[in-house]
């Protein structure tokens, strides 16, 4: 059996409260990626739909969302794994593809996260770890992260400047990404000063500056199998790895407070898949939703030792010009996260690139990009190894 | 307890506030409301789990023992003190969230806010004690040992 291409990659921008509603947020991203491939929905065999629910007002958005864009009368399948969603719905797109069973398929990823409060919205993303056991003692995303940033710190001797690093690279390409929620230029000295409002805690360690946004938004990645993605485009980009895992989520269940090992054991599998190892990309989308989590994805993904990140981030080898470009579209901390589109924004972005189409934070001639996306607490770990 | 109601939900009353009504662990809120933090130890296959199961993944047995866990030296692995709480956590805050492990089990919870920030550090020896809240609500914070 052939290959299996992406064809098509779109997003919308990803905003603080999107004015429109969930199926029009999520025309934006499939207008772009339809756009982008040139085709038609008639060319579409089947749709998946990515997003976390309990934002959403709108029972089964899946089919609604289909008619909207036009993919009616063919088969949508709603997949949801939280942040890592349209990650996983790429690897269920990929088998449908691979089966045989549709020749095309677009991953809709969306999230409309405005349409409650962020107090709620805490609330409910707190709630994508073990309500009956740890949620009583009132948890939220930001702590669960922080945890691992002080087990990190003790272990290894991450410090906060380390972690601040990282955000100062964000947001260094997040004011060149039109489509990125925060666009403001922040350096150290904002990161580390006590005045700064980024320097007000949030969960000891991690501070305002640490946290990535919410925000609504849609991507869409439109993939097709090797015949009918050579005969709709010029420069496919092909899928060649995938790993998907899972683990525990209650943290008493877990081995280790300073990695993911959901996202070791994906990264373990889509390197095998794609017969590479992490030496052989040439850029990376992590998932940032915290500094402390693209600090243990270079870990977790091999780019550098456990507790060698930080090593990373100070010889600015994540940036543009280094050896294992990072984030370098700014990252969740400057684009936003909107749960369900994210890791089709994260891929949108690594297609560019090997596309060469990247513009202003175009990568050096790139053969092989990897997309890491995480969902929860490191309750599912999704890599994906694209080359051209 | 007196005669179980038809729908035993005594799980409703853990924490500042529970997402869980029935368990087939419900005892669990008995034994707190006896000074005692249990978890629940396959014997077969010889696994202690905390926070309790009502089933073995490993054997498919569901006959589980419970074992006191009130009494067991613990080791601070992580913590984390929060400045914001979701809703319906607004009156705890600040708290404590920390992670103490038993060796053959790990306790998720919160430190006792009678514990100075200067003393805590990861790796201090801590326990479980069950802990009473308003509204005759119950959990376990973890005290300095
Ligand atoms: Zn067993």
């Amino acid at each position: 059996m052939g290959k299996v291409g992406i064809i098509g990659v779109g997003q919308s921008a990803f905003v603080r409260a999107y004015p429109g509603s969930l199926k029009e947020l999520a025309f934006e991203g499939y207008k772009e990626a339809v756009k982008d491939a040139g085709i038609t929905a008639k060319d579409i065999g089947a749709s998946v739909v990515c997003s976390a629910p309990e934002y959403d007002k709108q029972r089964s958005p899946a089919g609604v969302i289909a008619e909207y864009l036009g993919l009616n009368p063919q088969p949508t399948f709603y997949v949801e794994t939280l942040c890592s969603s349209s990650s996983m719905g790429l690897k269920l797109a990929y088998s449908l593809v691979k089966s045989g069973l549709h020749d095309s398929v677009a991953v809709i990823g969306i999230q409309k996260m405005s349409e409650i409060s962020s107090a709620e919205s805490q609330e409910r993303m707190g709630r994508g770890t073990d309500i009956q056991w740890e949620s009583p003692f009132g948890t939220m995303m930001p702590a669960y992260y922080a945890l691992f940033a002080q087990a990190h710190m003790a272990k290894y001797g991450t410090t906060l400047e380390d972690l601040s690093l990282i955000r100062v690279k964000s947001s260094t390409y997040g004011p060149l990404n039109e489509k990125a929620v925060f666009r403001k230029s922040l350096n150290l000295e904002n990161l580390t000063s006590p005045d700064s409002r980024m320097t007000a805690p949030i969960a000891s360690p991690l501070r305002v500056g640490d946290c990535c946004a919410n925000a609504d938004g849609s991507s869409c990645i439109i993939i097709a199998n090797e015949e009918k993605a050579k005969a709709l485009s010029k420069n496919p980009i092909w899928i060649l790895g995938l790993g998907a895992a899972t683990n525990s989520v209650n943290l008493t269940g877990r081995k280790i407070y300073t990695g993911l090992p959901a996202a070791r054991e994906a990264a373990k599998q889509a390197y095998e898949m794609a017969g590479i190892s992490a030496k052989d990309v040439d850029v990376a989308e992590v998932h940032d939703c915290f500094t402390i989590a693209e600090m243990m994805a270079y870990e977790d993904l091999g780019f550098a030792n456990p507790g060698k990140g930080k090593e990373l981030i100070h010889g600015k080898e994540t940036y543009k010009e280094g050896s294992i470009p990072v984030n370098v579209d700014g990252g969740l901390l400057s684009k936003g996260h909107p749960i369900g589109a994210t890791g089709g924004s994260q891929i949108r972005t690594i297609v560019q690139q090997l596309r060469g189409e990247a513009g202003e934070i175009q990568v050096k001639d790139p053969e092989i990009g990897l997309v890491h996306n995480i969902g929860g607490v490191g309750l599912y770990g999704n890599v994906t190894i694209l080359g051209r | 307890m007196g005669k179980k109601k038809e729908i035993d939900d005594r799980f409703k009353k853990f924490g500042t506030k529970s997402f869980t009504l029935t368990s087939k662990v419900n005892d669990f809120i008995d034994y707190l409301e006896k000074e005692k933090v249990m978890g629940t130890k396959c014997k077969d296959c010889n696994i202690n789990f905390f926070p309790p199961r009502a089933d073995c993944a490993s054997c498919l047995k569901s006959d589980l023992e419970w074992f006191d866990a009130t009494n067991d030296t613990g080791e601070l692995v992580t913590f984390s003190k929060m400045k914001y709480g979701p809703i319906g956590f607004e009156k705890d805050l600040p708290y404590t969230i920390a992670l103490v492990d038993f060796g053959d089990y790990k306790i998720f919870g919160r430190i006792g806010k009678n514990i100075a920030d200067k003393d805590i550090q990861i790796g201090m020896k801590m326990k479980v004690k069950v802990n009473k809240l308003d509204n005759d609500r119950i959990n376990y914070i973890f005290e300095k040992i």
